[in-house]
């Protein structure tokens, strides 16, 4: 596999969530949730199904409104609060669904998408994007012909087009066999580097190991847990897979 | 980013789409066909008859077409959640639905023009000299029903029984559009035809007051 890197993200963002609330009718999916995720942090999110970890990634990446409490994103010159045409400019979101239309091709996909980011030369952008994630070769099949693996793999290629400041993945892996897994992780390694903000669910270790520098723990819709910028995730992580194990 | 340029790239995406799979096309196709063929037997299409029923028949099959087309508007964008990928990118919520609005218009429009000289043939009536007024009743109907079609289509797409909730909410408000489409066509199928002013403008209005909503609201429709 082709285990180059795309190019590098703008630079990083910082989202500021302050006391955020999400309700589903009577039900809290998230409670008074304050966090700050700096620019060119890499932060694992862990938690049961069902702990808010979704929700989160779905509030920061402008496709839920929160019930309460405010969003905001900040860096490079930008200061935006949620829904902001300037903020949409710099997220990439590899969610549980793939986010791609099944009867377009692979590369009618990225086209798209790099036309509606205002990208220029989406044509070869979407070749250069199809490069590293192996899919060349399939650029002109629909996407409905793939394997689970291909898609995921496109999805993380679509969410890398823009050159997002903050990247969101939800579960990342999933569907990715181990060629995958590792050129994910170059990915990821390659873009913090760059300074881009990545935060991830995840809940596996394989994911998050060596990458991340914060890890935030997550149950009942609030913040169980949180090693702080700067602090240590181990033990969050440990916590958190060995309560998974558990369960 | 205008409005006009991702209404322009999502247009182009629903058009391919459709192109290659031919659901909602076929679908309404089929249906409209088979509903006319049908009346066609159920009294005998002179002239006259057909000069009273006709005009309500065929909008009444569009109707029915129409609310059957335009349910997997919102709905097919939920297989992999494409439209959450449509919200993330950097443009007016607004383009999303006047893209699916302009598609589904092409779609009946096309299915209407492919049927029109079937109905005539079917019911015994002459079209020909009423070609152009006709297009323009056909066309701000469709445009009526595409309009109301697609907003409800996106407003009903999370719901729970969506199927049912979609013509629940299509047919109220659209009986004023179908009856001055309905009294336009019939006033031009008539044995000296006559283009209708009043419900003509009518149509126009009803276009431009939903068009107008649409565009002031469009945002608030698209959120989860």
């Amino acid at each position: 596999m082709d285990t180059a890197s795309p190019k590098s993200a703008s630079p990083g963002v910082a989202v500021e969530f302050q006391h955020i609330d999400k309700r589903y009718g009577a039900v809290f999916a998230l409670r008074d949730v304050s966090l700050t995720f700096g620019a060119g942090e890499c932060v694992a999110l862990v938690g049961h199904n069902g702990s808010g970890k979704t929700t989160l990634l779905r509030i920061a990446a402008l496709l839920a409104r929160p019930s309460g409490g405010l969003l905001r994103f900040s860096g490079d010159g930008m200061e935006a609060t949620g829904g902001d045409i300037a903020a949409k400019r710099r997220i990439g979101l590899v969610a549980h669904h793939t986010l791609l239309y099944d009867e377009l091709t692979a590369e009618e996909n990225l086209i798209l998408f790099a036309r509606l980011h205002g990208l220029d030369h989406p044509q070869q952008r979407a070749s250069a994007a199809l490069g590293p994630a192996n899919l060349s070769r399939r650029a002109r099949d629909p996407v409905r012909t793939f394997s689970r693996g291909m898609r995921q793999r496109l999805a993380i290629a679509r969410a890398l087009l823009p050159g997002p400041g903050l990247l969101l993945l939800d579960e990342p892996s999933t569907g990715l066999d181990a060629a995958g897994q590792e050129w994910l992780g170059e990915v990821l390694v390659g873009l913090s580097k760059d300074g881009c903000t990545i935060v991830m669910s995840t809940h596996g270790r394989r994911d998050a190991d060596g990458l991340v520098t914060r890890a935030v723990r997550l149950a009942a819709g609030r913040i169980q847990e949180d090693s702080g910028p700067g602090g240590n995730p181990d033990r969050v992580l440990a916590s958190a897979l060995a309560g998974s194990e558990g369960s | 980013m205008s409005l006009l340029r991702p209404t322009a790239i999502l247009l182009e995406k629903e058009l391919r789409s459709e192109l290659r799979s031919r659901e909602l096309i076929t679908t309404t196709f089929v249906f409209v066909l088979m509903v006319l063929v049908l009346f066609s037997f159920t009294f005998d299409p002179t002239s006259t008859e057909s000069r009273r029923f006709g005009a309500g028949l065929l909008w009444l099959a569009l109707l029915f077409a129409g609310s059957l087309m335009l349910h997997p508007s919102f709905t097919r964008e939920q297989t992999n959640d494409t439209l959450a990928a449509l919200r993330m990118a950097p443009l007016d919520p607004v383009a999303i639905l006047a893209a699916k609005i302009l598609a589904n218009f092409c779609f009946l429009l096309l299915t209407e023009m492919i049927l029109l000289p079937v109905f005539a043939a079917l019911y015994n009536l002459r079209i020909i000299g009423v070609l152009a007024p006709l297009f323009l009743v056909m066309a701000l109907g469709t445009l009526a029903l595409s309009t109301v079609g697609t907003v409800f289509s996106a407003v009903s797409s999370y719901a729970r029984m969506r199927e049912l909730l979609l013509p629940l909410l299509l047919l109220p408000l659209l009986t004023p559009a179908l009856i001055a489409s309905a009294e336009a066509t019939s006033g031009l199928l008539d044995v000296s035809p006559s283009l209708s002013i009043s419900w003509t403008a009518f149509l126009a209005a009803f276009d431009i007051i939903f068009l107008t909503v649409t565009w002031l609201f469009g945002e608030y429709l698209l959120e989860e």
